[in-house]
Order: structure tokens, then C-alpha cells, then sequence
């Protein structure tokens, strides 16, 4: 179980991820053997998975980003496995999420203009198997976007 | 705009996957020099491709067992109340993450809680009660991956 000085050493580790060891030690009031143990642990235990860089989209020209929110045909049986298989190898496709509601599924796309995004929905997206409804949202501004955990 | 190289997309591909992967490491695996690769990633840092780094942490072992998106009209609209609905928004520690949004909704959120009863005290008490807000759209997540993208 997880006692208040690990969810303190996740919280500080949420909060800065490139922060080094003696600092984490130093600011969760522990010594650097005994941080360094219970990060040991934590990784072991599967909670701290590990670390990931954030890349920005935009940074590499892909100016458009659309939220593409589809409904299958659930009357196909492998309806959600084909589609799936299909979007994995949409390139310009970074997440892919299923969904318990009115949407089944949903991709977020990233193109470098409008008509870029235009000739990847038609050629590619529209082409994906068993949609049978598909709506887009557009992403204006990202107000936040840090995914930390309320720890 | 950032021109990449194969070496570059091999390193963003490669620290997407671990984030926390040494320069030596890195080096060893593209056949650079320490200080080469160290030098790479140091420049896409700098031009913003890589805009951070993350923790990955298993949200289902930390006890949230639900995480949900929920799609938010606003019931009135304005600078001063999208100001206000994202201020307040941003605050609440459940809410991970916040884009203003062209379609359906005016904004999109990723919504964490311990089971459905904690979303739904978040819900009703928390978003429910935001300046401005309208209809409220949820769908609950099920699974997710994220892609390379196109590197």
C-alpha cells in the first residue's frame, strides 16, 4: 500500500519530472538512499510506470488538431477490433481511446493545414471500416493539459 | 519550422516511448557520440518539439479507477465567461485536461475519480456548478493508446 511519503514523492514528481533525486529527497524529507529505495519500489510495484516526452505538434508544422468522435456499426461483431487495426496505421492518428456512451470511439488527428486534414479525412479516415456516424471537434486552444493525478 | 533528420525522429520516437532514456543511451542506439546525441536532444528542446517531460503512472493502482470526457456547451457565451468557465475549470484537481473546442461542444475535458460514485459527486458538485455551463455530455473511457504520430 501506499503511504502519504510515496504519494508525496508522485505528487513532487508530477509537478517536475526532470527534478533530480537529492531534490526529491530533499523536498519529501527523506534521505537520498531511502528516495531512491522507494522509487525502486514504486517502479517494481507498476504504479510509476515511467517517464515520456511531450512532443509538440506544432512545433513540426501540424497546425490542425481534431478531435474525430465515431460511432461503429455494432451490428459487425469485430466491428471495433477491425476499425482499431485499421486506425493504427493512419500515421497522422496520436491517440486512440474507446468509449462507453454515445460515441464508440474516439482519435485525435493532427494535419499541418486544412487541407491537409481535408485529404487525410477523405483518403484515409472516411476509409476506416464500420463507421457508421463520425463527428469532429476542432481544438481551438489547449487551457490544460498537465494529466496529473489529483494525488 | 524544425527540420528533422532520421536520427531526429529515431530519438523522438525512441524518448516517446522512454522519456527517461540517457544521452549514452540514446547514443548507443544511433550510433552517436554521447555529446552528439545530449546535443539533439538539446536542440529539439530548444525549438519546442520537445515541449516536457511527463510521469507515467498507473491511474487504476493510485486508486482512479474512472477516467471520463466530457463535452461542455456553455449556456451563455462572451470573453468574460469563457475567462471565467476556464478559470474555474482549470482549478478543480479532477479535471486533467481542458481544450477550447470548434463543433458540438465548446470545451472538451478529461475528467479522473476514485469509482462512478466520486464522478459523480465531481460531476454534480463540481462541474455542474462552473460559471456558465450548459449541456454536459459524458463518455467514459474504456481503453486508450497513444501513437507514434507521423515521425
Amino acid at each position: 500500500m501506499l503511504d502519504d511519503i510515496d504519494r508525496r514523492i508522485l505528487r513532487l514528481m508530477q509537478a517536475d519530472p526532470a527534478i533530480s533525486l537529492p531534490d526529491l529527497a530533499d523536498r519529501a524529507g527523506l534521505t537520498v538512499g531511502k528516495c531512491a529505495r522507494r522509487i525502486e519500489w514504486l517502479r517494481e510495484s507498476g504504479v510509476l510506470i515511467g517517464q515520456e516526452v511531450v512532443i509538440d505538434w506544432r512545433a513540426l508544422d501540424y497546425a490542425v488538431h481534431v478531435s474525430l468522435r465515431v460511432t461503429l456499426d455494432k451490428t459487425i461483431v469485430r466491428a471495433f477490433d477491425e476499425f482499431i487495426a485499421a486506425a493504427r496505421l493512419v500515421p497522422e492518428v496520436i491517440e486512440i481511446q474507446t468509449l462507453l456512451g454515445r460515441v464508440d470511439v474516439r482519435l485525435s488527428v493532427i494535419a499541418r493545414d486544412l487541407g491537409h486534414y481535408q485529404a487525410i479525412y477523405r483518403d484515409q479516415i472516411l476509409m476506416l471500416p464500420h463507421i457508421a456516424d463520425i463527428e469532429s471537434l476542432m481544438t481551438v486552444a489547449v487551457v490544460k493539459s498537465d494529466e496529473a493525478l489529483p494525488l | 519550422m524544425t527540420e528533422l533528420d532520421d536520427i531526429d525522429r529515431g530519438i523522438l520516437q525512441a524518448l516517446q516511448a522512454d522519456g527517461g532514456l540517457s544521452a549514452s543511451e540514446l547514443g548507443r542506439r544511433f550510433d552517436l557520440s554521447q555529446p552528439a546525441a545530449w546535443r539533439r536532444v538539446r536542440r529539439l528542446q530548444e525549438e519546442g518539439v520537445i515541449a516536457g517531460q511527463r510521469v507515467r503512472l498507473d491511474a487504476g493502482k493510485l486508486g482512479f479507477g474512472v477516467t471520463v470526457f466530457l463535452g461542455v456547451k456553455l449556456a451563455t457565451k462572451g470573453r468574460v465567461s469563457l475567462e471565467d468557465f476556464e478559470r474555474a475549470v482549470t482549478a478543480i484537481r479532477e479535471v486533467q485536461t481542458v481544450e477550447l473546442v470548434l463543433g458540438l461542444y465548446d470545451y472538451r475535458l478529461r475528467v479522473v475519480a476514485r469509482d462512478l460514485a466520486d464522478f459523480e459527486r465531481v460531476l454534480r458538485r463540481r462541474i455542474m456548478t462552473l460559471p456558465g455551463v450548459g449541456n454536459v455530455e459524458a463518455n467514459v473511457l474504456l481503453s486508450e493508446e497513444r501513437r507514434p504520430g507521423p515521425l
